[in-house]
């Protein structure tokens, strides 16, 4: 196992001979997906024409089936099957997940009882999808419905919430909040959102002599397979899954649902290929969100702005389908110093549908409570909310009291504010007009956990001199084939274009896929070891080969690159060394973990946003003028890739702060936003002129590549900075997200 | 969706003969109703397509005005230079509906039959006595800031959501239509939409078949602008409206239909501060939760416009 001292010693991608690694690269996707030609699961064509499925989604909260009717479905044009739990065929009863990673299960119409609205409970397929879909469209279902359970917010009762086990508590938060000089005790709501990927989830199935062949839109290929494997009671070697092109995934798409049980189900009894996806209506409910929240901030500090107490509490809603639930408070405990501290967690059951992880969960809520909890505290200070930070900026993390791998926090806070031009802003709400608008100035700070996790990769050279990277990895739309592409090509001294990267492939050396930024550190370490084990092995093939000129030369010697190895001025490339000393081609396989005194730092990405908005005092309609952040994240494998999933989690903070969130409509336990026209994301004209910087960095402590994500970091504390920038321009705070109209006129100064 | 005949006649006098078999509707852009029939409320089956008809001109008319072909495309009439000239509040309200690849697609005929976007409308798996007379309204006592304020029932509180529609209330306009049997009639916008009352799923007092076959503009008099409220820059549905054009004012997202803020217009006529008109317009409003934020919007827009108009600095 790998020490951090091993991460420190010198690599190829720290050599970085070519400067592959940093360069803005274009995504290797981006064409094809443009064109149209990166094919989707539903677009995967299968060897023969396939048959389509639809599911339909129960029509109340909680209760049971009490009659379901199919036979006008059955009798409709085209239908080859109509399944509900009195005749689906047998699978896996429900069982819990053996591990978060592995997962457990997933069977469809397990009984009459209905969990969830949505949850599918009948199943059609037919010969087209308008023939399927009609079909679904006759089945009637006779529902004992069950009290909905779904008022969250009647339940969080988060006023009445006393320390408990788990929570992490520091000193004595409530003897210094008692005493502290300046106080701030405030509530915020954060509301339901959901994942809105691009691509809905879908699944295309097949079957060859009793193996499965599926097509799947997920996160993570290994664990899907696994899953199906186990709903399905088969062996996963007996399934070739596949994730070749994903539309987005933001953590939706790190589990199974029932389109993938499906297709691979129906096309197993049917004996045709099977696809299904789930409509965008059915997504809202039927896929996973990020649960709602209530948080507590309480903060005492001393007149001359040190913290001395800082407390979060936050309350979200599980649901009886899945015990997940937000929790708000965790980045709190590495972001700013204070010797009394308490920060806990609590989940309230609910009948809604389960929740689950959304693009930085965690922290997209967290930092819209406790980074407004800091501008508002700097107000009553009288300080600059960023003199008030740098004032409480911890030597350690002041939690665990390790030291930190590397915190630029404050680099971002200064070098943003030059940039953007801070001092331009006037602490007192509501000085500067610009037509019909108030403009005014926010920021935030932001950080996001780091992570390594195990996988494996490997790397082949051919006797072309291609250089194959191979892993049961994914692109779920943010650029991992050509970062990984960079990586391998730096790494074995080759130009891109000799670099294949097959990913999406289940079978290959696992991975735990994208997600929760871990997934460029942890599959591009695997990477890296595997294609330095490989270049051992052509090293010791060449000194060995008494044709090669560099034959009985030292193993150590050898360089890579060019397309070829060499010691000094004797030289052959991969293509010829290959072909003739290993003509079937030579692999080899690496694998990442993290550290294993890797615990012993704390480990963050940090950042600083500003915001510029515009408030109009009539209408309270809020416009974002402006937006930078400045990041601090390792390394930066791809400048373009890396910006743009910064400047993705930024525009996904203003979101948060300005448009979305579903509402619950507690009589009925279901959300009301079911579709893009109601559910609002911004749109183009919603953004302004937004920039992201990367500042230099890198944290050899973290993994031998010295970088760090930067999928989640951008959208932690972006929307913070927006509440507190409309504060800024018309004197309202508004504590319950998001921040429409009406709430920005209730909370206007007189 | 479900099976359907589709047909596409070559004349007007053919389209509405066959739109007015039972199970039969008109189709133009489809930017409405094929999503509504995906999702399974629209069930119709004969789709009667009119999108090729020749009706999509705008021409001057002899008193002076503009008179629209009921089939001409929204973004077209939105470019048209008379249109933006002399109706800026057309002009305005026409762009700041839907999204340019919408009003590329979408007739301005068909934008006046667009249907409610009421959340519970568009969910089957609740009451809706527009979509399932007798099964109930969801909206009332549901968490929905965009149900009526002006004009509703206990059966419906349902918004229409159509920019373009506020305008043309504003402007006086009229449309003309084509009911089977050939006969022509020209009906003033205000009696083309009707209150849900007790019937929600009669949303217009059009005849079966009969068709817009052209909207008149009468000649243009006074200011005009059109303002509104909305939750992002664009392509969002209004939280209000506001159309003014010259003494007439009306307001958009607030009713079942275009409400001409006649309360206003009255007070404002004997002298009456704009605050006041707008006091006396909302004074019996229905607000019944989160939609008391139309009853906010509109009594600090409608004075803050017809103010500025007054002075001259509304555009």
């Amino acid at each position: 196992m790998s020490t951090v001292e091993d991460f420190q010693k010198p690599n190829p991608i720290k050599e970085n001979r070519q400067g592959l690694i940093g360069k803005p690269v274009d995504r290797y996707d981006g064409p094809l997906k443009v064109a149209g030609k990166a094919p989707y699961a539903y677009e995967v064509q299968p060897p023969t024409a396939p048959a389509y499925g639809v599911m339909v989604p129960s029509g109340v909260a909680q209760g049971r089936i009490a009659a379901i009717d199919t036979a006008a479905a059955e009798a409709s044009p085209g239908v080859k099957a109509v399944w509900t739990y009195l005749n689906v065929p047998k699978h896996a009863a429900p069982a819990p997940p053996i591990d978060f990673w592995t997962g457990g299960p997933e069977p469809v119409f397990a009984s009459d009882q209905v969990r969830y609205f949505g949850e599918p409970v009948a199943f059609v397929c037919a010969d087209t999808l308008e023939n399927a879909t009609a079909a679904a469209q006759l089945i009637h279902i006779d529902y004992e419905a069950a009290d909905p359970n779904s008022d969250f917010h009647a339940k969080a009762h988060l006023h009445d919430i006393q320390p408990a086990e788990g929570d992490v508590q520091v000193g004595d938060f409530a003897a210094a909040f008692a005493e502290a000089p300046v106080k701030l005790d405030e509530s915020w709501t954060t509301p339901v959102q959901n994942h809105c990927q691009m691509e809905p989830h879908a699944s295309i199935a097949w079957w060859t002599d009793g193996k499965c062949e599926a097509h799947t839109s997920c996160q993570g290929v290994v664990r899907s397979r696994g899953i199906l494997a186990m709903t399905l009671e088969m062996d996963k070697d007996d399934i070739l899954l596949r994730s070749r092109y994903i539309g987005g995934g933001f953590g939706g798409k790190m589990f199974t649902y029932a389109d993938l049980i499906l297709a691979a189900l129906a096309s197993r009894e049917l004996g045709v290929p099977v696809k299904v996806a789930f409509t965008r209506q059915h997504m809202m409910h039927g896929t996973i969100h990020r649960p709602a929240t209530e948080q507590r901030v309480r903060l005492g500090a001393t007149p001359d702005g040190k913290i001395t107490a800082m407390s979060l509490v936050g309350v979200s809603h599980s649901s009886q389908a899945s015990p997940f639930f937000e929790r708000t408070s965790g980045f709190a405990k590495s972001l700013y110093a204070s010797p009394n501290r308490l920060f806990g967690d609590r989940g309230v059951t609910t009948g809604l549908p389960p929740g689950g992880p959304l693009r930085a969960p965690g922290e997209a809520s967290g930092t819209l409570s406790l980074e407004v909890a800091m501008d508002e505290m700097a107000e009553k200070l009288g300080l600059d909310p960023i003199a008030f930070r740098v004032l409480n900026e911890p030597e350690v993390d002041p939690t665990s009291g390790k030291p930190f791998s590397i915190r630029q926090l404050v680099r971002c806070m200064r070098e943003g504010a030059q940039t953007f031009g801070w001092d331009r802003r006037q602490a007192t709400p509501g000085q500067i007009r610009d037509g019909r608008w108030l403009v005014g100035y926010g920021m935030a700070g932001a950080i996001r956990g780091n992570m390594l996790l195990p996988a494996k990769c490997s790397i082949a050279v051919d006797p072309d001199g291609v250089v194959t990277v191979r892993q049961g990895m994914t692109d779920i739309g943010t650029g991992t084939y050509t970062v990984l592409a960079q990586i391998a090509a730096e790494t074995m001294g080759v130009p891109m274009a000799d670099v294949r990267v097959i990913i999406g492939e289940a079978e290959a050396p696992p991975t735990p896929g994208s997600g929760g930024q871990f997934g460029a550190a942890t599959a591009g370490s695997a990477a890296l070891a595997a294609g330095m084990n490989l270049r051992a092995a052509i090293a010791a093939l060449a000194v060995g080969d008494p044709a090669s000129p560099l034959y009985e030369g030292q193993v150590d010697d050898v360089l890579f690159r060019d397309g070829g190895v060499s010691i000094g001025n004797r030289t052959e490339s991969l293509k010829a060394l290959i072909s003739r000393a290993a003509p079937e081609g030579l692999d080899a396989l690496g694998e990442s973990a993290q550290a294993s005194d890797g615990g012993n730092w704390s480990q963050h990405t940090f950042g600083a946003h500003f915001a510029e908005v515009g408030v109009d005092p009539i209408t309270g309609e809020t416009r974002l003028r402006r937006m930078l952040g400045v990041f601090a994240c390792g390394r930066i494998l791809n400048a373009k890739t890396a910006r743009s999933q910064l400047t993705g989690g930024m525009i996904w903070g203003v979101s948060s702060a300005l448009h979305e969130g579903n509402e619950v409509d507690t009589r009925f336990g279901s959300f009301l936003g079911q579709d893009l026209a109601s559910y609002l994301v911004p749109v183009q004209a919603d953004i302004g002129e937004l920039d992201a910087i990367m500042l230099d960095e890198v944290d050899d402590i973290a993994n031998p590549l010295g970088i760090k994500g930067v999928g989640e970091l951008g959208l932690a504390g972006s929307g913070a900075a927006v509440a507190n920038a409309i504060y800024n321009a018309c004197g309202a705070r508004v504590r319950s997200y998001p921040i429409t109209p009406e709430k920005v006129i209730a909370a206007l100064p007189e | 969706m479900r099976p359907f005949a589709y047909e596409r006649p070559a004349t007007a006098a053919e389209a509405v003969e066959l739109a007015a078999e039972p199970g039969a509707k008109f189709i133009a852009g489809g930017t409405n109703l094929l999503d509504l029939m995906k999702l399974d409320i629209e069930r119709p089956t004969r789709l009667v397509d009119v999108s090729r008809l020749p009706l999509t001109q705008v021409e001057e008319t002899a008193e002076g005005g503009l008179r629209i072909g009921g089939l001409a495309i929204n973004a077209r009439v939105s470019a048209d230079a008379r249109v933006r000239a002399r109706y800026p509040v057309l002009a305005r309200a026409l762009v700041s509906g839907a999204s340019p690849q919408l009003r590329n697609k979408a007739t301005v005929g068909g934008n006046l039959l667009q249907r409610t976007r009421c959340p519970w409308f568009y969910d089957t798996t609740k009451p809706c006595n527009k979509r399932e007379p007798g099964s109930g309204c969801s909206a009332i006592g549901g968490p929905d800031r965009h149900s009526a304020i002006f004009g509703g029932s206990t059966a419906c509180v349902a918004t229409h959501t159509s920019d373009m529609a506020v305008a043309l209330t504003a402007l006086d306009a009229a449309i003309e239509t084509l009911s089977p049997g050939g006969a022509i009639r020209t009906l003033p916008l205000g009696e083309l939409h009707r209150l849900p009352g007790d019937t929600p799923q009669r949303e217009t007092n059009l005849v079966a078949g009969e068709m817009i076959t052209a909207i008149v503009l009468p000649p243009p008099e006074g200011a005009q602008t059109y303002q509104k409220i909305r939750d992002r820059a664009s392509y969002a549905h209004g939280l209000i409206s506001i159309a003014v054009a010259g003494n007439r004012i009306a307001l958009g997202a607030v009713a079942h239909k275009p409400w001409r803020a006649d309360l206003a217009e009255a007070a404002l006529a004997s002298g009456a501060t704009p605050k006041e008109a707008f006091d006396l317009q909302l004074a019996e409003p229905r607000a019944q939760g989160l939609n008391a934020v139309k009853v906010t919007l509109v009594s600090r827009l409608g004075p803050a416009v017809v103010t500025a108009m007054r002075t001259g600095a509304a555009a």
